[in-house]
């Protein structure tokens, strides 16, 4: 620790007090303790001769997803195509819904902070906190399988997300532009259209495109509880170990992720 | 001026549109147009599945108002800790792992080789999902806990080193000068120089991270990487709605409690 003694080998200055270095060392004994039972258990719950034989295995895989079966893309462009309505057609349902919800959630507009606010954020937290294959799950079990209940789950999952990040939006907005608009006279409505919503109008593309780069990126798994997409034909692929189809759907999946984290990149960039 | 303000004397005042050129707003309009409805068409719906399910959905709603708790509490439990642990660990060793990784994805910090292969580690870790990296270490390192350590360990290193690799490259200059001015080294320029700079961030970002891992645990389970997932999926396979319930809704609840935590540190922090 950083210290000055003096020439007599008396302490002058100190970085920390005696009691605030106890603290943190004590905070950094607990934390170690915690990783290392965490640590215990998880080795505990380990078939370590698996671990030990991995390297064989890893190799033994890689030696069969080699070279990937490209003759296998003519079957994938459909279930790419599904990928990017589950995407597309999620994203755009779930700010038909988040719309309302995040003006009923931000603090200004709420009509009322008592009763109405806790419940559009209840919706926020509850759908957010649950992650869209888990939705797609539910979704499945219950309209059953299909691309159908892969939009929904997206479309369900990323209402919480864009309503917090629309809702705080609004809540930062300008309000001496609003002031100008109900000046004039204007109804409730009137304030919201040409008060708030031009306000909020660069945030909410930003986040559209924002969430429709990370709805590519869960899209193409939904597929592993059926429904529908990309990831169908992984399951499938990964069920009969045929590893160069493997390769080749991950090959697909990664340029498709890249392909669309660039697509957002730059609309973003245009609109901010 | 006074002359365009003269023309518009007048004429009816008009909103002025989000996307200027009027071209590119119409060709975008009409292709969304054209794109949704390709996109509904070519979506197979069987409607009479999906009313024959809402049945089953309500059923489901309703179980959340009667979740049941106790009749796989064994269960549900052993599944909880699985997962706080795999994401506490997870977070512990990819917080470790990604500051070397953050310090060579800094431009003003890296040479431009190390530059590259560090950032190249970022977009493969940011680039493949979760649950696909857990499906290949599932099937490298056998079921259990560890395939989904590793995996969200390997998940936090693209998250953690992209955020703080940025907010190492917008470090204040001076002081990280002032620093090597006096002679330090380059471990000890780092270390006074750039850590206690981005060191609120880190801390940040580790709660938010926590939080994301945990949140994440809950679905590695699908595919037989431990955790409460797996509990969650064998509830829904048995169509338990009640217990599937209480699980989600312990979910959510710890989601909501670390979420409060992480703002209340950050808070702190900054």
């Amino acid at each position: 620790m950083p210290q000055v003694i003096a020439g007599d080998g008396s302490k002058i200055w100190m970085l920390r007090d005696r009691k605030a270095q106890f603290i943190r060392w004590g905070a950094w004994l607990v934390g170690t303790l915690i990783f290392l039972w965490c640590w215990q258990r998880i080795s505990a719950a380990t078939e370590w001769f698996f671990v030990w034989d991995a390297p064989r295995i890893a190799a033994d895989i890689g030696g069969r997803a080699m070279p990937p079966r490209w003759s296998y893309m003519d079957k994938l462009w459909e279930p790419l195509w599904d990928t990017l309505n589950i995407a597309t057609l999620g994203t755009f349902f779930a700010l038909i819904m988040a719309v309302p919800v995040a003006f009923l959630a931000a603090r200004n507009t709420t009509p009322s902070a008592l009763f109405i606010r806790p419940l559009a954020l209840l919706i926020i937290v509850s759908t957010r906190s649950i992650n869209s294959l888990i939705w797609a799950l539910l979704l499945v079990a219950i309209i059953g399988p299909g691309v159908f209940a892969g939009m929904v789950a997206i479309a369900i999952r990323s209402i919480g997300f864009c309503a917090k990040l629309l809702y705080e939006a609004i809540e930062e907005i300008d309000l001496k532009q609003v002031e100008a608009i109900t000046a004039t006279g204007a109804s409730r409505w009137q304030v919201m259209a040409y008060g708030i919503v031009p306000q909020i109008m660069p945030a909410f593309a930003g986040i559209a495109v924002f969430r429709w780069d990370i709805n590519i990126r869960e899209s193409t798994v939904l597929g592993l509880v059926g429904a529908g997409g990309i990831g169908l034909q992984l399951k499938g692929s990964l069920d009969t170990l045929a590893w160069p189809q493997v390769t080749l759907i991950l090959i697909v999946i990664f340029g498709t992720v890249i392909l669309s984290e660039w697509v957002s990149a730059k609309v973003r960039g245009a609109v901010i | 001026m006074s002359a365009t303000l003269d023309a518009r004397i007048g004429q009816q005042w008009r909103k002025p549109p989000l996307i200027q050129r009027p071209w590119l707003r119409w060709v975008l309009l009409i292709g969304g147009v054209v794109y949704f409805i390709l996109a509904m068409a070519s979506m197979e719906v069987n409607w009479s599945r999906v009313y024959e399910g809402l049945d089953r959905g309500w059923q489901f709603v309703l179980a959340f108002t009667n979740p049941d708790f106790t009749s796989r509490a064994t269960d549900i439990r052993e599944g909880l800790i699985e997962s706080a642990i795999m994401a506490i660990a997870a977070t512990v060793v990819g917080i470790a792992l990604s500051i070397p990784i953050a310090l060579g994805a800094a431009r003003n910090i890296a040479p431009l080789p190390v530059y590259l292969f560090c950032r190249g580690i970022v977009a493969l870790s940011r680039a493949l999902n979760e649950i696909i990296i857990a499906i290949l270490l599932v099937a490298i390192f056998g079921f259990g806990p560890l395939a989904g350590f590793m995996t969200l360990a390997f998940a936090s290193i693209g998250f953690m080193s992209k955020l703080l690799a940025e907010d190492i490259e917008d470090l204040d200059r001076s002081q990280a000068e002032a620093v090597r001015a006096t002679g330090a080294r380059w471990f000890q320029w780092i270390n006074y120089g750039v850590q206690p700079q981005v060191m609120p961030r880190l801390i940040g970002l580790s709660m938010y991270r926590l939080d994301i891992n945990f949140r994440e645990s809950a679905v590695l389970g699908l595919v037989g990487a431990g955790g409460i997932g797996a509990t969650l999926n064998t509830a829904f396979d048995r169509y338990e709605f009640d217990t599937a319930a209480a699980i989600l809704l312990i979910i959510i609840a710890v989601v909501m409690m670390l979420e409060y935590l992480s703002g209340i540190i950050r808070g702190r922090m900054q």
